[in-house]
């Protein structure tokens, strides 16, 4: 259970930076299963080699930053569908991580760590949680404050209305290069993170890893509303610990870890279905009604403001 | 101010789609200037205003902004001097942005976007004091999503948002068309306003022959890629809707298309 809210913690990291291009610049990133391992194999072979912890993850951020630049570059200047711009630079990562790591495994037992440092002054317990949630709560806010700036505002209009933004001045290109950046950074640095707790960094981590970050995203959002980009990240990072939850859950009654990628395909696969029930439309819609009024603070609310009304974000 | 220099413009060129949009345009508009375009379906008025934006480049011809080139320029680099208001009511705005984010977007047009907050408390003061203009109770909204308005209030928020930080040159493309007639007025009203107050050069795309001839000093009428007509001042104010219906119909074949008409 504490390992599993741990672990969910920390894969929120991850879960922030798919939010960040999935939701936010509406761009359906791939990248992420190369730039999850290559911030794991960065970190690792910098600690082996007697790097700073700390510095060690930092530079796991950049390296995932790179590979988001990659795929940016890709898809904006090469003029190549963003879907694929991900696969291509997660299918060239496999080959650049397993040179990182000079092999297809780095074990970090006895080394100083992020993590064996938390457990030396956290334990292993309730504390450590808590130590964590501030980690996952320090970024949550970070993100929120970045989304606020005026770059922030152009990188959210970007995901929303492209004809309006550049109109405005924004070049979307930039935008999308910038956010693609900021999301696998994040993910390198969940890499490099999920490495130290787990006593090694592996070239297969980051596989299906999307749908991780992507079932964390839909399944909090789902259970804990959109409505402003500060509940929207608050739900993101709880989607990850919910998904923690439940896999540990699913162990539990007797699935064994090599079940998880299929377990994850289907939670994603109910996520998008169980909107489509119903049942489900008419809690979604009690609930909208009652945002839209919290929001619109009077009752102006024309046929045409519902037709036209939010997109769920 | 603007000056579109021997513009020409074909789509698919070389294949069975072949389409002639701009045919050698001349237009100058001089710092101030309110045009009005008019023309039937496929004239090229369209066109004559996204060359002028950049977001479609002619081959052939210049366009140039205060005697600098910017036929070179991308779309977002010619918008720090450029304001656009589109003719779909949703274009114009950023639907799940509040409104006082979507105005401090439109506020930093040809400034540098950084790292401080998009919305401050004075900031805040400045676009509620705007916004007043629009006569909507949109200042007493500040927080709302954009999204939840009517298209009617958001194409005058679009409206105010191309103004606000005082752009070289205004373009509209059928900026009212989309509307109800009430709301359609409304707008109309807000755009000759702001034009007169900010003294704004602007190009304004209508449908509508009698608002043609009632707002602005100039009026050009597009016809298969060419400007056939260019009246202004005293001139303009002569014309009736019956005589641009005459001058249509001087063009063999050409498709009256005047709402007015309708009515
Ligand atoms: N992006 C495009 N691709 C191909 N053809 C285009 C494109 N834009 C315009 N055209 C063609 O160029 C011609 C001029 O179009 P334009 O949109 O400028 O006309 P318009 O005067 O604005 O007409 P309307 O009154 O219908 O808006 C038309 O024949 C149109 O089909
Ligand atoms: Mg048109």
């Amino acid at each position: 259970m504490i390992t599993a809210l741990e672990l969910g913690l920390i894969y929120a990291l991850v879960a922030l930076g798919v939010y960040l291009t999935f939701r936010i610049l509406n761009f359906p990133d791939l990248t992420v299963d190369g730039s999850f391992t290559s911030g794991a194999a960065t970190a690792a072979v910098l600690i082996v080699n007697g790097t700073d912890p700390f510095l060690a993850s930092a530079a796991a951020f950049v390296v995932g930053a790179l590979a988001g630049l990659i795929t940016g570059l890709l898809h904006t200047k090469g003029n190549i569908n963003g879907l694929l711009a991900g696969i291509l630079t997660m299918i060239g990562l496999y080959s650049i991580n397993l040179r990182i790591m000079g092999g297809a495994n780095i074990p970090l037992l006895g080394e100083d760590t992020l993590i064996s440092g938390l457990r030396d002054v956290a334990g292993s317990g309730w504390t450590s949680v808590l130590v964590l949630v501030a980690m996952a709560l320090v970024f949550k806010l970070i993100i929120d404050w970045f989304l606020h700036t005026d770059s922030g505002l152009a990188l959210q209009a970007t995901g929303d209305n492209e004809q309006m933004i550049t109109s405005f001045a924004v070049s979307t290109d930039r935008m999308k290069i910038i956010g693609l950046m900021i999301s696998n950074g994040l993910v390198g640095l969940g890499g490099a993170i999920v490495a130290q707790f787990q006593g090694f960094a592996d070239i297969g981590m980051g596989i299906g890893l999307i749908l991780v970050g992507l079932a964390s995203v839909i399944v909090g959002q789902a259970i804990f509303g959109t409505r402003v980009v500060m509940q929207a990240t608050l739900a993101v990072v709880l989607g990850a610990v919910v998904y923690r939850l439940a896999i540990q859950f699913a162990l539990n009654v007797g699935l064994n870890p090599n079940d998880m990628k299929l377990m994850s395909a289907v939670l994603v696969v109910a996520a998008l279905l169980l909107p489509q029930w119903k049942g489900f439309q008419r809690i979604a819609q009690w609930r909208k009604n009652r945002t839209a009024l919290d929001a619109a603070g009077d009752a102006t609310l024309t046929s045409e403001a519902k037709t036209h009304g939010e997109k769920v974000r | 101010m603007l000056n579109v220099s021997e513009v020409s413009k074909t789509f698919f060129p070389g294949t069975v789609n072949e389409r002639r949009a701009l045919d050698d345009v001349n237009l100058q508009l001089a710092a101030g200037d309110f045009v009005t375009v008019i023309g039937s379906n496929g004239a090229g008025k369209s066109t004559v205003l996204n060359t002028v934006a950049g977001r479609i480049t002619q081959e052939k011809g210049v366009v140039e902004l205060e005697n600098r080139d910017v036929s070179k320029l991308k779309e977002h680099q010619r918008a720090a001097q450029i304001g656009r208001v589109f003719q779909d009511p949703m274009a114009g705005t950023s639907p799940n942005l509040t409104i006082e984010q979507n105005l401090s977007l439109a506020d930093r047009r040809g400034y540098s976007r950084g790292l401080r907050l998009g919305v401050t408390a004075s900031k805040r003061e400045r676009f509620a004091e705007a916004l007043k203009v629009l006569e909507l109770g949109l200042e007493d909204r500040l927080r709302a999503k954009v999204g939840l308005l009517s298209g009617g209030q958001r194409q005058a928020l679009s409206l105010l948002m191309a103004t606000l930080s005082q752009p070289k040159v205004l373009l509209l493309d059928e900026h009212t068309a989309a509307l109800d007639p009430q709301r359609a007025e409304l707008v109309t009203r807000l755009t000759t306003k702001i034009v007169k107050e900010q003294k704004l050069t602007t190009l304004m795309v209508t449908h509508n022959m009698a608002q043609a001839l009632e707002v602005g000093n100039r009026l050009i009428m597009m016809h298969e890629g060419r400007i056939i007509l260019d009246v202004s001042d005293e001139e303009k104010e002569k014309l009736a809707p019956g005589d641009l219906l005459a001058e249509f119909s001087k063009i063999k074949g050409a498709v009256v298309d005047d709402k007015t008409m309708l009515q």
